[in-house]
């Protein structure tokens, strides 16, 4: 089948030169969940926004291609391309607590965008908000459709985004830890839910975390990424059986496991970190070659 | 419930200001040298006659027992007699007024459009030339006070490129019987055109030379809470969601961007109503702060009581202004 995103080659940089993804390549087919897991600052969550077009200022792809649902969006203008993205794809943002529009009702933010870019009409937009919060078990759906963000929960806020998500039927979703601001307890929670949507509506979700654990419970395929490069590319079960690359191998160790709550944590060994570093700068000499 | 009370509580501190506003008013002003029976008495006048008018507007009495007087007047609604020109001093400053609010209000409207316009501009092309051309803009009309603005306005506008008035309110010319003092609000009801153009004609230069600097407040502070407001997050899913950059700004940044900024463009507005009184004499134009600067010359001590009240007056209700408006723009602040 094919992938309904596909990234080639994406490379990106800071203005002034340093470089932030090298050479990325991933596919992602529709109805399937792929996880990007690294350290933080290996450029995981730097992939979604390239994808998404939100890439912070400072950066700028200086190449590659980024297909999405036949079409690489950096051939074609800006205007046309956040168009596109809009229609097609929806992001389930890190922090609940700032991705709400705090001056507005929870109702115009799931449904304004659907009646402005999609065409949809008001009725249809407010019938489809209300089915997707009761989806993402929000109790009494019309009533919280009239409240600020203020006067909502955490989790409630992350569900209403995940509802949000999805109102537009987009195909893929980008969700960049998406449980990572939230409460030990809700995060199982959301992660099920998400699953769950994922599976209901089969998109293809592409998931970035830096949690493995969560990755094992919702993902079918997986990239692992260091310093802005993809060191493995797996399917789960492979990975989690036989993990190619010495990096995978220090990052599952370094998991702490139930089975033994006592045991000390493993850091990755430096010997590791130093293999991967001359890795790197050998993609760069040949890059810059 | 809650409301009343904060209602009441705002009640009792406008009362507390305005007694100390006046309490210091009328000490400092009797304080300092010069004295109105000076002023009003022709030269060789006798000790007799000086005795005889000092007793008549009661300033052989001490400051204590005069601002007692004064105060039991002002409760009834009796701002005194102005000495100057001898008419009542409430009279006088309410005539004078309208003209003092429509010009502030007009120089609010245009700070607020033009500082709004540059914050905007200079967040759609952030990072480019045109936002460092609003930095330096803004910088520029900030270090200019507004009567300066208001003399190189009328050396643009009034003499090298004359289409506006240089002096006065109104044209005398010009055939008006209306029956309130609010020259532009009652032209704009009965739609007179002829009116209307007059008056701006007129107002205009002055409430630019006021608009000018507080325009360059906003826009540096709307253009700052609108860069921090466009890296949230809910500002960035809102362009995952199709919308363009413009829209995004007008509709996702600015409602929040805006509240910061309201809060200090209430405390300028107070500045910019002081600042009323140089512009209106620069201007010639007939508002409270022109006659403000009258009645201190000639020592018109009921006219400046009254006036410096109905100003501390005017401060207060803008802040009640403010605090409302806030209220109404901050859904956290808002009660269920």
């Amino acid at each position: 089948m094919r992938p309904f995103l596909s990234i080639r080659n994406l490379s990106v940089a800071l203005k002034n030169g340093g470089l932030i993804l090298r050479n990325v390549s991933l596919d992602v087919a529709v109805g399937k969940v792929h996880g990007l897991v690294g350290e933080s600052g290996a450029g995981k969550s730097m992939i979604g926004k390239s994808v998404l077009g939100t890439l912070p200022r400072a950066l700028q792809i200086t190449g590659g291609e980024i297909w999405l649902d036949g079409v690489d969006l950096l051939s074609i203008p800006p205007a046309q391309r956040r168009k596109r993205i809009g229609a097609t794809a929806a992001l389930i943002p890190q922090d609940p607590l700032t991705a709400l529009n705090p001056t507005r009702r929870i109702g115009p933010q799931i449904t304004r965008r659907l009646v402005d870019i999609l065409g949809w009409t008001k009725a249809d937009a407010q019938a489809r908000a209300l089915e997707l919060l009761e989806e993402v078990q929000i109790a009494d759906p019309a009533r919280v459709m009239r409240n600020y963000p203020h006067e909502l929960s955490g989790g409630m806020r992350q569900r209403i985004l995940i509802a949000s998500a999805f109102a537009a039927k987009p195909k893929l979703i980008i969700a960049d830890e998406p449980t990572t601001a939230l409460d030990v307890t809700v995060q199982k929670q959301i992660l099920r839910l998400i699953a769950d949507m994922q599976a209901r509506h089969g998109s293809a979700l592409l998931f970035v975390t830096h949690d493995l654990g969560v990755v094992s419970k919702v993902c079918d395929a997986l990239s692992v990424l260091y310093a802005g490069k993809v060191v493995e590319d797996a399917q789960m079960r492979r990975f989690f059986c036989r993990p190619v690359h010495p990096y995978s191998r220090a990052l599952l160790a370094a998991t702490p496991t139930y089975t033994n709550p006592t045991g000390s944590l493993m850091p990755v060994p430096q010997s590791v970190i130093d293999a991967v570093e001359r890795e790197v700068v050998q993609h760069d000499r040949r890059w810059r070659a | 419930m809650a409301l009343l009370r904060s209602f009441l509580m705002r009640l009792i501190s406008t009362a507390i200001t305005l007694f100390g506003v006046a309490v210091i008013v009328f000490v400092v002003i009797r304080v300092v040298p010069g004295n109105p029976i000076a002023m009003m008495l022709p030269p060789g006048a006798t000790d007799a006659d000086i005795a005889r008018l000092q007793a008549q507007y009661g300033f052989d009495k001490s400051i204590f027992q005069q601002f007692l007087i004064w105060l039991g007047d002002v409760v009834q609604g009796d701002f005194g007699t102005s000495i100057s020109l001898r008419q009542p001093v409430s009279e006088l400053v309410l005539n004078r007024l309208p003209a003092t609010l429509e010009l502030s209000i007009m120089a609010l409207t245009i700070a607020v459009l033009l500082g709004g316009a540059m914050a905007l501009l200079g967040t759609r092309y952030r990072g480019t030339k045109a936002e460092g051309a609003v930095d330096i803009g803004a910088g520029m009309a900030l270090s200019i006070p507004d009567f300066l603005w208001g003399l190189v306005l009328i050396l643009l506008f009034g003499v090298l490129w004359p289409i506006f008035n240089i002096s006065g309110r109104i044209s005398p010319a010009l055939n008006i019987d209306f029956s309130t003092n609010f020259y532009l609000f009652e032209a704009i009801l009965r739609l007179r055109f002829d009116v209307i153009g007059d008056l701006l004609g007129h107002m205009l230069m002055p409430a630019l030379a006021l608009a000018i600097p507080l325009a360059a407040i906003i826009a540096q502070l709307l253009k700052q809470s609108l860069k921090e407001t466009m890296h949230l997050d809910y500002v960035t899913l809102a362009r995952t969601r199709g919308y363009s950059e413009h829209s995004v700004i007008i509709h996702e940044a600015l409602p929040n961007a805006v509240l910061p900024t309201l809060t200090l463009v209430g405390v300028q507005f107070t500045f910019l109503i002081g600042g009323t009184v140089i512009i209106e004499r620069l201007f010639s134009y007939e508002g409270l702060g022109n006659m403000a600067i009258d009645a201190v010359i000639n020592r018109d001590l009921p006219l400046i009581q009254g006036i410096v009240i109905l100003f501390a007056l005017l401060f207060t209700l803008v802040n009640l202004v403010v605090d409302m408006l806030y209220v109404v723009l901050n859904p956290r602040l808002r009660h269920a």
